[in-house]
């Protein structure tokens, strides 16, 4: 318990936040690092998971493919990721760019599974009833895909973008190990020194950042979810029976 | 019936299997991460620092002893020596290769002694604390260096640590230690006077103990000092200088073996000493060129060779 | 190539001490979470609790973690143990999720049915929920497996001995072909294991094949209770399985 106030107190003590204090201080600009580098990572990888999700989702072509791709890329060893990309491109680029470049594709690979998955389910979750029923009074493809899919499945693609985001916060804290900064900078200078209050610090500083950050996708959530849509899982196990195709997917909470 | 019975059997089966599978792998566990401490018996249990000149002294003690009869397991690049002193004192590990200055500097900051002489002197009390001792040191020897690009050096007239402070404001790349150290900012500090104000030498922090990372953050001139140990490969063929210390700040910092004091006996010392009499410092540049340079021997072929040549393996 | 071919012995130890390190976290995990998911599908109180706990141990960095353990544990610095303990309680965060999806996703009648039929408590648990709630907990099984075997290579930064051992040296010594073996064997365990949690699930629960289950979601890492992906259906079915 002396660790945790000991940490607690280092966090809260000002002289920590000291601009142009040496290195692993001050913590101001390991948050500022730890917040861009995450930042811009799940920009870059929303940008690209996104539109493959909804094209997925949408069409359900390329499924098969993207639940296996996935797959194989949650089992990528972040360490791994990191030293191979900042390796590889350090013999064409300088130290920096070259950490910064490869640190940043790392986390975007490591963002993408999560967002494909939120994507893709967000838009299956929605009924095909809706769906059909847009379709019959004339819209678009597109329109269906940006009036009625998204809006409806939105709490779920959000979903994903909430677990895509805790993956890259956490994986940003082991790219001080290529020599990155942001909080993870705080932890391995800790490691190295074996000063626990330092350690400890780090980690609660990361813990606090990401549950702050989990907390208002949740609320996120929560108010993208529309009337008709429950906290309760739709129960359709039963659905795959042969003769499920009829029984409605009314879930008894579901407000009439 | 017969399918349920035959799913109940296959399961237990599974079962069986995966439960037999995860016993198996306690079972094989390395033995140095379990079970005893270094009382039992002989068992030797040599360990290193994280970074390839020490895993390859590590394998220089260990296929030594190993030959010589005793009962030797290795446990490599456990980390820097925050990580490596606690596991002598938990018994994960009861030997290791050292560096005396920078041994002596871990149970004592403010140590004043610089010479070779001097520090092993001053290590047996510092150690015993721990129920550790050393045994005798080479004269090979591994330290610290300020060391900076010939254009740096040529730009600005950089012969000597004190003259850096022509070169403020500027970064120096280093490991997270380093930012703490005698010899280190602090020492750069009160010993030479650069830095004095705040800001002017930014310290910048890597993990690889004067490896690629670092060479590399020199060479492309992201920093402008770095720290960058005397036996790499990369002063040669990065075409680096590395800068006088008249101050001494920077002891001695010879190999030297540490050990648990429950593992000494004669004959380990024998051997031990017969390594440290026959090692030099040309020695650690060239394994360390095989080891890290275009040849890329692994640690183990170049120790044994290393110990063939200095006829310390009678195979 | 050359790398390779003179250091296939270090590759293979270093690949059997990561699987061994991955097991017992995956098997552990598995088991603390299915009862707690159990408990906490049944009961509102439980779950909040269950789930914020399982997010909040979620969200603690790994390194720390495995530093920190020895201390609190009383391990020695260089224990596996402190890395299986952490790998397990990751395991647990992101099986809790499943697990209580799980078993939120059987239907409330069939148990009534059940009941009425004359199953007993544990009958009903081992015979019907169990089996209805298995294709989400062997997706969610495959989640933490894949998850945790990539884990486990952080752990070379306190010592530890796997596959990690690998980038780090391979770094260090700017031998690219080691850390591209670390990540391939990384991911061939990955793979093995997951074929083999797949072949469990088929053996297990046959029916599953058959129909394609439409349930729960195919990501316990998502940790927002409306998360209602589809995607078990494909986990477990194979490539054009349709309701028959």
């Amino acid at each position: 318990m002396n660790f945790f106030l000991d940490a607690i107190a280092w966090i809260l003590d000002p002289a920590n936040w000291v601009p142009g204090s040496q290195s692993p201080l001050p913590i101001g600009d390991r948050l500022v690092e730890h917040l861009i580098y995450s930042g811009v990572s799940l920009v870059i990888a929303m940008l690209i998971a996104l539109p493959l999700g909804f094209y997925i989702g949408h069409t359900g072509h390329g499924r098969q493919f993207v639940i296996g791709f996935t797959g194989a890329m949650r089992a990528l060893p972040t360490l791994g990721l990191l030293f191979f990309l900042t390796m590889v491109l350090r013999s064409g680029l300088s130290t920096t760019p070259a950490v910064l470049v490869g640190s940043v594709v790392a986390f975007v690979l490591l963002a993408i599974p999560s967002l494909l998955a939120g994507a893709y389910a967000g838009l299956e979750s929605v009924s095909r009833e809706s769906i059909d029923a847009a379709r019959a009074i004339g819209m678009t493809e597109m329109q269906i895909l940006r009036k009625v899919e998204i809006p409806l499945g939105l709490p779920v693609i959000i979903g994903g973008i909430r677990s895509a985001t805790l993956q890259v916060i956490a994986t940003v804290t082991i790219a001080s190990y290529v020599g990155l900064g942001g909080l993870g900078r705080i932890i391995s200078s800790g490691i190295g020194l074996n000063d626990y209050t330092v350690i400890l610090g780090g980690a609660l500083l990361v813990t606090v950042l990401a549950l702050s950050v989990d907390g208002v996708f949740a609320l996120l959530q929560r108010l993208t979810r529309t009337r008709g849509q429950t906290s309760r899982p739709l129960r359709s196990v039963q659905r795959n029976r042969s003769d499920a195709a009829v029984a409605p997917i009314v879930d008894e909470r579901t407000p009439a | 019936m017969t399918s349920r019975a035959r799913k109940t059997w296959l399961t237990a089966c599974l079962l069986a299997v995966s439960t037999t599978v995860a016993l198996a792998g306690c079972a094989t566990a390395d033995p140095t991460s379990s079970g005893g401490d270094a009382a039992e018996g002989d068992a030797i249990v040599v360990g290193s620092f994280a970074f390839p000149e020490s895993e390859i002294l590590g394998e220089i003690y260990a296929q030594a002893l190993e030959a010589e009869g005793f009962d030797v397991s290795t446990k490599f690049n456990i980390g820097p020596r925050q990580q490596t002193i606690p596991a002598l004192q938990d018994g994960s590990i009861n030997l290791i290769p050292e560096y005396n200055g920078n041994l002596l500097a871990y149970y004592d900051t403010a140590y004043e002694e610089r010479t070779t002489e001097d520090v092993d002197a001053a290590l047996p009390d510092a150690v015993g604390a721990d129920d550790l001792q050393v045994l005798d040191s080479a004269e090979a020897e591994d330290k610290d260096a300020y060391v900076v690009t010939k254009k740096t050096a040529e730009d600005n007239d950089l012969t000597a640590i004190g003259d850096l402070k022509a070169l403020e404001p500027f970064s120096l790349a280093s490991n997270p230690q380093f930012g703490e150290l005698g010899y280190g900012i602090p020492g750069l500090r009160d010993v030479y006077g650069v830095g004095v104000e705040a800001g002017q030498v930014t310290f910048v922090p890597y993990e690889d103990f004067g490896g690629p990372d670092t060479v590399q953050a020199l060479v492309d001139g992201t920093v402008q000092v770095a720290d960058i140990y005397t036996t790499s490969p990369a002063i040669k063929s990065e075409d680096l200088v590395v800068l006088e210390d008249p101050e001494n700040m920077i002891s001695a910092q010879n190999v030297i073996p540490l050990l648990s004091k429950d593992i000494y006996t004669d004959k380990l010392a024998e051997v031990l000493n017969a390594i440290s009499a026959k090692l030099t410092t040309d020695d650690l540049i060239d394994l360390r060129e095989r080891v890290e340079g275009d040849e890329k021997a692994s640690a183990a072929t170049a120790a044994e060779e290393w110990l063939t040549t200095a006829g310390l393996l009678d195979k | 190539m050359n790398w390779i071919a003179s250091n296939l012995g270090l590759i293979f130890d270093l690949t059997i001490n990561h699987v061994r390190l991955a097991i017992i976290p995956i098997i552990l995990g598995f088991l603390i979470a299915v009862p707690l998911g159990w408990v906490a599908s049944r009961n509102r109180v439980a779950r909040t609790f269950i789930i914020t706990t399982g997010s909040l141990l979620y969200t603690i960095p790994s390194l720390p973690l495995f530093v920190i353990l020895p201390v609190i544990l009383g391990t020695r610095i260089l224990d596996d143990t402190n890395l299986v303990v952490a790998l397990t309680i990751y395991a647990v965060a992101i099986m809790l999720r499943s697990a209580t999806d799980a078993f939120g996703s059987v239907d409330r009648s069939i148990i009534e049915s059940a009941k009425a039929i004359g199953f007993s408590r544990s009958g009903r648990f081992w015979r019907v929920e169990f089996p209805l709630a298995g294709p989400v907990l062997i997706a969610g099984l495959r989640v933490v497996s894949v998850s945790t075997i990539a884990l486990v290579s952080v752990g070379v930064i306190i010592g530890s001995e796997n596959l990690g051992y690998l980038f780090q040296n391979g770094k260090q010594r700017g031998i690219l072909e080691e850390v591209v073996v670390g990540i391939v064997m990384s991911l061939l365990i990955a793979l093995v294991f997951d074929l083999i949690l797949v072949a469990i699930g088929r053996v297990l629960m046959p029916w599953s094949r058959a129909a394609g289950v439409r349930g729960k979601s195919g990501d316990p890492t998502d940790p927002d209770p409306a998360t209602d992906s589809v995607s078990t259906r494909r986990v477990l079915a194979p490539p054009g399985a349709g309701v028959r």
